[in-house]
């Protein structure tokens, strides 16, 4: 039986490695920035699953992690004569206009920071549960933010920082989107998992089961963060300009959607969601064209296609709680093994 | 900082406070009878000051028919709300009710967003509000001395349905368990949608008042707003609604003395009510005067 999910997950690296060589060298651009966004959004959502859907601790600070990854890849990706013309607000630090280094050390330094945030973070978070939690991190989410508008001499506050290198491309992104999802997969598969479902399942009885529960927490919240700070650094090294605005809480919900829709606690849902809610962002890109509405010229980002996607996440809850996958995966889908309980 | 200084900052704190306070009430009295922080609160005060602003200046109403009409719609919209996304999630795990109530809220700014576009309108002050009132050696506008005295008057009438009435005591009934109220003949449902209703009130008149402070409304206007009067709800202790007011006033009150003794942590301005909100929850998480939701069900 084991030597079947071997086949599975060697098929899958093959596939994805395949998919990723033939996108680049046969999509046009624009198909394959998309497909750039998407696997930087499954990393995201991957790893946002591992808290919200396999963990079932609803946090709502993704937006948070993200923009620590986005600025650290920023500061150390750009370098120092092109950082010279770009604090206009006031003059930087003479600390950060030294800070250099290559691609691969600023995102692992980047997911190193938002990941030993998390650690921190998870002493406060930890002590509530539920709809407060989320309010917490939701908080510090929002403190996040604030810091990056009020600290110019780092960050060049509202502004942001431009003229980031564009070192993501598909090989980096799809790479790196396939290395989360089996590191996410083998967590959720190993002791740690079984810990954090049954944290998801039953606080109180793990806890009686003598389950570390905050040690499940933590590492589960860690992980994530890591994973959500080097999705931020590809992200900034993709759009090449990033600013405090791009990381608000629109950003955590695009996340919550995409986990809602795959269905919460699957890294296969996640993976589907991303396509589905990234593609069909772009295909519905002609909602926000300017257009004649009741005598009011509609304009404005996010328009029209954030109220189709509020619309998508109540309909889904009002009918579908278990979004597409549910908590299964593909292997559960391909019967290749019976699962005691959930 | 003299004496006049520091009274004027008072007033202004006491009638920020008093808007937070509106708004958290409402907060408060969704959490005691569904255990479910109601996201889209913000926004409803939100589509209150449109209200106000509509009735202005398309339909050319008196203020105080404005008002009237915000606060009708207002209500009718919470109930709406709670009729259309939340009834439905009853039995439901708590997670998909917080997560519909983010979509409502997402719902109402995009969509508000998409018909009236997303910048700020002037909303039309009467002229008798702005009027500048000399009140021994201070000086305020007429608004500042109105806001605090009608958030009593609603504060009196909230506590007077809740204590002194039949529904009131289904409220408190309905807060403290859910399913006995249904063995003793009460329909939870209505209950609820009169909770919403009442809220959703008290919400349109803080939005009204906000739209006459910042003389503007526009469709994130609510967002902010809204979750700095949930940490207000949760520090004076939610379920309590003299909490909500408490706490109102204690988030209104430090974010205008702090600005005003250390101009330069203006930019934190936003980040006050969120400190005290973790703070709260570390060290007390039932608030100044809250009730243990958690040990009073069993």
């Amino acid at each position: 039986m084991i030597k079947k999910e071997q086949w599975l997950k060697f098929t899958f690296i093959v596939i994805t490695l395949w998919f990723i060589w033939f996108a680049n060298t046969h999509f046009d651009e624009y198909t394959v920035r998309i497909l750039n966004n998407i696997a930087i959004f499954v990393i995201l959502a991957v790893s946002y699953n591992l808290i919200n859907g396999v963990t079932g601790q609803f946090s709502l600070e993704p937006n948070g992690f993200v923009a620590i990854g986005a600025y650290t890849a920023a500061l150390l990706l750009v370098s120092p004569e092109a950082k010279q013309y770009q604090y206009a607000i006031v003059d930087p630090y003479p600390f950060v206009l030294t800070l250099h280094a290559n691609f691969v050390v600023a995102l692992l330094l980047g997911g190193a920071f938002a990941a030993t945030l998390a650690a921190i973070l998870s002493f406060p978070v930890f002590r509530v549960r539920g709809d407060y939690l989320a309010i917490v991190t939701l908080g510090f989410g929002f403190i996040i933010k604030i810091l990056a508008i009020n600290h110019p001499e780092v960050t060049n506050g509202s502004l942001g920082l431009n003229d980031i290198p564009e070192f993501s491309n598909l090989y980096w992104t799809g790479g790196i989107a396939m290395i989360a999802v089996i590191v996410v997969l083998n967590i959720i598969n190993s002791k740690f998992g079984r810990a954090m479902k049954a944290v998801r399942d039953d606080e109180d009885a793990a806890i009686a089961m003598g389950v570390n529960t905050f040690k499940a927490k933590t590492l589960a919240f860690c992980t994530s963060a890591f994973f959500e700070g080097v999705g931020g650094g590809l992200l900034a090294a993709l759009l090449t300009s990033i600013s405090p605005d791009l990381f608000d809480f629109f950003f955590t919900f695009q996340l919550l959607i995409i986990i809602v829709l795959g269905g919460l606690g699957s890294t296969t849902g996640a993976i589907i969601g991303t396509v589905l809610v990234m593609g069909g962002s772009e295909w519905m890109r002609f909602l926000d064209e300017p257009m004649k509405l009741f005598g009011y010229e509609t304009h404005g980002m996010p328009g029209m296609r954030m109220v189709v996607f509020s619309l998508i996440l109540i309909f889904i809850m009002l009918f579908a709680r278990e979004g597409i996958m549910g908590k299964k995966e593909l292997t559960d889908v391909l019967k290749f093994r019976k699962k005691g309980g959930k | 900082m003299d004496l006049t200084m520091f009274m004027q900052q008072m007033v202004n704190g006491f009638s920020l406070g008093s808007m937070y306070a509106l708004i958290a009430i409402g907060y408060t009295m969704v959490y005691g009878v569904l255990r479910l922080i109601n996201f889209a609160h913000g926004d409803i005060m939100m589509v209150g000051g449109f209200l106000g602003y509509f009735g202005i200046a398309v339909l050319d109403l008196p203020f105080g028919a404005a008002v009237l009409l915000a606060i009708v719609g207002s209500a009718l919209l919470g109930m709406a709300s709670d009729r259309i996304a939340y009834r439905p999630l009853r039995s439901a795990p708590k997670i998909s009710l917080l997560i519909t109530a983010i979509g409502v809220s997402f719902f109402l700014e995009n969509a508000f967003n998409v018909f009236f576009g997303g910048v700020p309108r002037a909303f039309p002050v009467p002229a008798y509000l702005e009027n500048v009132v000399d009140f021994m050696s201070l000086t305020m506008p007429v608004s500042a001395i109105i806001v605090p005295i009608i958030t009593a008057f609603l504060l009196a009438i909230i506590l007077w349905v809740l204590y002194k009435t039949k529904y009131g005591m289904a409220i408190r009934a309905l807060a403290f368990d859910v399913g006995t109220v249904n063995l003793m003949g009460i329909d939870a449902n209505r209950i609820i949608t009169l909770v919403f209703g009442m809220g959703s009130a008290l919400a349109a008149v803080g939005g009204i008042f906000w739209a006459v402070n910042y003389p503007s409304v526009e469709p994130m206007m609510g967002v902010l707003v809204g979750l700095k009067a949930f940490a207000a709800a949760v520090v004076g202790g939610i379920g309590s609604v003299g909490g909500a007011v408490l706490g109102g006033l204690i988030i209104g009150f430090t974010e205008v003395v702090v600005i005003a003794f250390f101009p330069e942590l203006g930019g934190y301005k936003d980040a006050f009510a969120f400190i005290f909100l973790i703070l709260i929850l570390l060290f007390k998480p039932t608030g100044i005067l809250g009730i243990d939701f958690e040990k009073s069900r069993f």
